[in-house]
């Protein structure tokens, strides 16, 4: 018997679950994010201790040096959850599908000047090796930061790089097929420009620090590397030099830049005003490695130009991670 | 011999995949369960993507199988243009 | 290098292979063993990472395209199931404490699944099975949330909802799973792979997903429905993983088969003492039932589980060491389990009941050699004693399994009138079992099951002290989310508002 039930009212129970109620009371509804990610890591009365490191506890806050009173403060203000990551994400994907249409019926890429294509071909291509660091680097983030609200975005992120480095690989493709990822390789593996890069994000791999990892790869490097590579080699230079059709293709990286490090920032403002401890291992994390990576990513900017404006594009985005640092508190 | 199977959610989009299916494989019995759809034969089963675009009219991508299936059994091997699922013994 | 070559069309395995395989490199800065430190410590040999076949070659433009349809679809139908009252369009209101237990049990194993994948995506040192591993894990978390979104609207409605995030972590029953899944976190990444990958997901979880989601359908749920079918179609991708993985392990190297196997032994043995939970939810708890416990057992246990082993046995592997024991318990567990929690009912977030005179009906015809034999006997006496006003409780605390963490309430494999109980003595001290199997899994490594953390004993112990009425705080139990169906609020305002429905 299906009956007609929609015209009936009846009285609710309860709005919300109770661990909802009691952050965030119940004059509101809850939102899907807060009913998605609040309190669904368990938290108390585990029953073992990791066998791959008995000193630890299964969900271990002590893992990092940064400390909060409640890991859960440190909200994505995108509120992404898994539904709304995705939805955004497939209507991007849409419209870089599309930008690959164009790119290609418009035959955009042959129609390019050649020193674009190259510099496409030595600063880009290779860049999906590091983005598949940095999916490396935010899954170990997922799986070893502690609270949901922290940990979920990183697997989003995970992904994202990985999403990244899949377009990189499209275009590598298009502009000389296989051979193009091969070269892109080799050079990521041996070529002067980009040992400094491949060895510090050796060197972060093997860091197990969550938020240490958190600060270094998505604050700093991303931080320093997108501002750098998208926002002025490929959407300044390389457009004014007849490349508007590489920027089409990495339209995807430059929003997905500017929409993450609203979280990113969040997240570090946040943690910075829990404590004077906090900020003060914040800013060593990021002091220490933004002289770093500027240094790195110096011969990697030097791939598509000259020494002096190599340097001056790098102290720029030097200059900007700083200001960002600054609007969360740090360095004051 | 082993069954192998595939399940599918029932609903107007499977329809035509389902007898895609069944012309694929004429000895595959089709299991009818609330909300789902069961095709099962011994050993060996190929979902092909020709077969199911002629019965849709349009282009198909394998991936699609993902939005409704519900659960498969046997080693799968998938490319561009079919899904098998076998057992070895 | 040739730069704007015409592109050769490639198919899906070399274009997957050079968007994902590719991107990794081998270190030369640093050791393997730095960045990936846990690969080794369980002796499981890789010789080459290469040899790993991805079956499912999604790359993330496909992933997002594909899950996003179905995401689109799943929340158009609970938001109509919220909008439109769906919740009154369920059979009865019994069918609710199914679903009460899946929110308290099963969702947070969803989580706990997501994290572990995030760790052994992370650990595993080839890039085909890290990004299997990761997208596994943000499938996971996708689980986990969509069955919240689905409760929440019951939880409007119902008792026993709202309590789910501290009843996971305090009450009694909810640490069956959470022992499970913690067991497989707190392992290594091979091991969590077979637990979770192989031996849940590819051998059982259709026993949990396939046969109970068509009964949450024929019982007029159509959002847990949804949201069960909707989870499978990942599955369907991660049972795949979990049997390319073991297939790896296997063919790898020979020393690498007997640890297998005694993974495969303790898991499945772990995996089916948890789906006792399961069975009782399909042959008590759905008010329609599409299929009994023991035919979904026949069709996804042995029909299933036999082609999988016949299949693997070409590696040396053999079925899982107690399967002839969980083979015996088919015709029983359910009813053991349903008459245990019917008698601790007082400390449950859901209800209980003895079973209608149709329930009989039909479980009589589905387990003709037990169920009149042994259990009727036992639900007669409870409804007798309900029917002199009584009620059938038994205030003393079940001592659980220090493995499982099921009440020891199972009968002997080959005697269903004697209950099964084993000990153990390790460094002076004495351990429960409820079984052959669990007493077994802990005697492979007992410096790990003496960390349990057992519900009953905390219940003894400070701050708690025994005390009847501070563990229900604690554990967040309101008298009105426990105990017989009968005289429930749930049932009261179900039949209201169904009557209200059918009289305006």
């Amino acid at each position: 018997m299906q009956i007609d039930v929609q015209t009936v009212n009846i009285e609710q129970k309860n709005q919300t679950f109770s661990h909802l109620k009691k952050r965030f009371g119940d004059k509101k509804i809850p939102s899907r994010y807060q009913e998605a990610s609040y309190d669904l890591q368990a938290e108390e009365n585990l029953h073992y201790r990791p066998t791959w490191a008995p000193e630890q506890e299964l969900y271990d806050p002590n893992l990092s040096k940064i400390r909060m009173n409640d890991w859960y403060d440190l909200k994505d203000p995108r509120q992404f959850y898994y539904s709304t990551y995705t939805l955004n994400r497939a209507k991007q994907q849409e419209t870089m599908e599309s930008n690959f249409k164009t790119v290609e019926s418009l035959n955009l890429i042959e129609g390019m000047p050649d020193p674009v294509l190259a510099v496409a071909q030595d600063l880009l291509i290779p860049l999906r090796h590091a983005n598949y660091a940095a999916n490396m680097n935010n899954t170990l983030v997922c799986g070893y930061g502690y609270g949901t609200v922290f940990t979920q975005p990183c697997v989003y992120h995970a992904m994202d790089n990985l999403g990244i480095a899949q377009y990189l690989s499209r275009l590598g493709l298009m502009i000389g097929d296989v051979e193009s990822l091969e070269a892109a390789k080799q050079d990521w593996m041996d070529s002067d420009a980009w040992q400094p890069l491949r060895r510090s994000l050796e060197d972060l791999m093997c860091v197990r620090d969550p938020v240490e990892v958190f600060i270094k790869q998505n604050f700093v490097l991303d931080g320093l590397l997108y501002p750098l590579v998208y926002q002025r080699i490929v959407d300044q230079n390389l457009v004014e030099q007849g490349g508007s059709g590489i920027s089409i293709l990495t339209q995807f990286m430059t929003n997905w830049y500017l929409e993450s490090k609203r979280w990113v920032d969040s997240v570090i403002k946040t943690m910075a005003s829990e404590s004077a401890e906090n900020k003060a291992v914040l800013e060593e994390w990021i002091d220490s490695a933004a002289n770093h990576f500027t240094s790195v990513l110096l011969p990697v900017a030097g791939l598509a130009v000259a020494g002096n404006q190599a340097d001056e594009l790098v102290s720029e985005a030097h200059d900007e991670l700083l200001q960002r640092a600054k609007k969360a508190g740090l360095f004051k | 011999m082993s069954k192998v199977f595939i399940i599918l959610q029932a609903n107007e989009e499977t329809r035509s995949i389902v007898e895609a299916i069944e012309q694929d494989n004429p000895d595959a019995e089709v299991v009818h369960e609330p909300a789902m759809v069961k095709v099962q034969a011994e050993g060996h089963l190929v979902v092909r993507r020709e077969t199911i675009e002629e019965e849709i009219g349009r282009e198909f991508d394998m991936q699609e199988l993902n939005i409704n299936l519900i659960t498969l059994s046997g080693n799968v091997d998938e490319d561009e243009d079919a899904l098998t699922l076998t057992w070895n013994s | 290098m040739d730069i704007k070559k015409t592109p050769k069309k490639l198919n899906v395995k070399e274009k997957y292979r050079l968007m994902t395989r590719d991107l990794a490199w081998e270190p030369s800065y640093r050791d393997e063993k730095e960045i990936y430190p846990y690969v080794d410590y369980e002796g499981i040999k890789v010789h080459d990472w290469s040899k790993w076949e991805d079956p499912f070659r999604l790359t993330m433009d496909a992933y997002w395209k594909y899950q996003a349809e179905k995401e689109r679809k799943y929340y158009a139908i609970i938001d109509a199931h919220a909008q439109n009252n769906g919740h009154l369009n369920v059979t009865d209101a019994r069918y609710l404490t199914a679903i009460k237990l899946f929110l308290q049990s099963i969702s947070p194993g969803e989580y706990a699944s997501h994290r572990g994948f995030a760790r052994v995506g992370r650990e595993f040192a080839g890039v085909g099975p890290q990004v299997a591993c990761q997208m596994q894990s943000i499938d996971e978390i996708r689980h986990a949330q969509t069955q919240v979104h689905a409760m929440s609207n019951y939880n409007k409605f119902y008792n026993g909802f709202k309590d789910f995030a501290n009843q996971r972590d305090r009450i009694w029953y909810t640490s069956v799973a959470r022992s499970f899944f913690d067991d497989a976190m707190s392992a290594g990444p091979f091991e969590f792979l077979i637990a979770i990958g192989f031996s849940f997901e590819y051998v059982l979880t259709n026993l949990l997903f396939v046969p109970f989601m068509s009964g949450a359908a024929y019982n007029g749920d159509m959002a847990t429905c949804t949201f069960g079918f909707s989870a499978q179609s990942d599955e369907a991708r991660h049972m795949t993983l979990g049997l390319e993985c073991i297939k790896f392990m296997l063919e790898q190297d020979p020393d690498n088969i007997p640890i297998v196997q005694k993974w495969i032994d303790k898991w499945f043995w772990r995996g089916c003492r948890l789906l006792t939970l399961v069975a009782a939810m399909m042959d008590y708890m759905l008010p329609k039932r599409v299929m009994s416990w023991r035919e979904a057992w026949n069709i996804y246990g042995v029909e299933n589980g036999n082609a999988l082993f016949r299949d693997l046995a070409r590696y040396g592997i053999k079925p899982p060491m107690h399967w002839d024991d969980v083979e015996k318990s088919i015709d029983h567990t359910s009813h053991q389990i349903m008459l245990g929690l019917y008698q601790w009912k007082f400390g449950t977030a859901f209800h209980s009941w003895t079973p209608t005179a149709s329930d009989i009906e039909w479980l009589k015809e589905k387990y003709p050699t037990t169920f009149e034999k042994y259990y009727l006997p036992r639900w007669e006496y409870a409804i007798a004693q309900k029917e002199n006003g009584g009620e059938y409780n038994n205030f003393g605390l079940p001592k659980l399994c220090q493995v499982c963490q099921l009440p020891t309430l199972f009968t002997e494999p080959d005697d269903p009138t004697q209950l099964c109980h084993r000990e153990t003595d390790y460094e002076g001290e004495k351990y429960h079992f409820c079984s052959d199997g669990c007493q077994h899994v802990f005697e492979q490594e007992p410096e790990k099951y003496v960390q349990a953390w057992l519900p009953m004993t905390a219940m003894m112990q400070e701050p708690l002290k025994g005390d009847l009425a501070a563990w229900m705080e604690w554990v967040s139990l309101e008298p009105t989310a426990a105990g017989e169906y009968a005289n429930s609020e749930d049932k009261a305002n179900f039949e209201k508002w169904r009557k209200q429905v059918s009289t305006d």
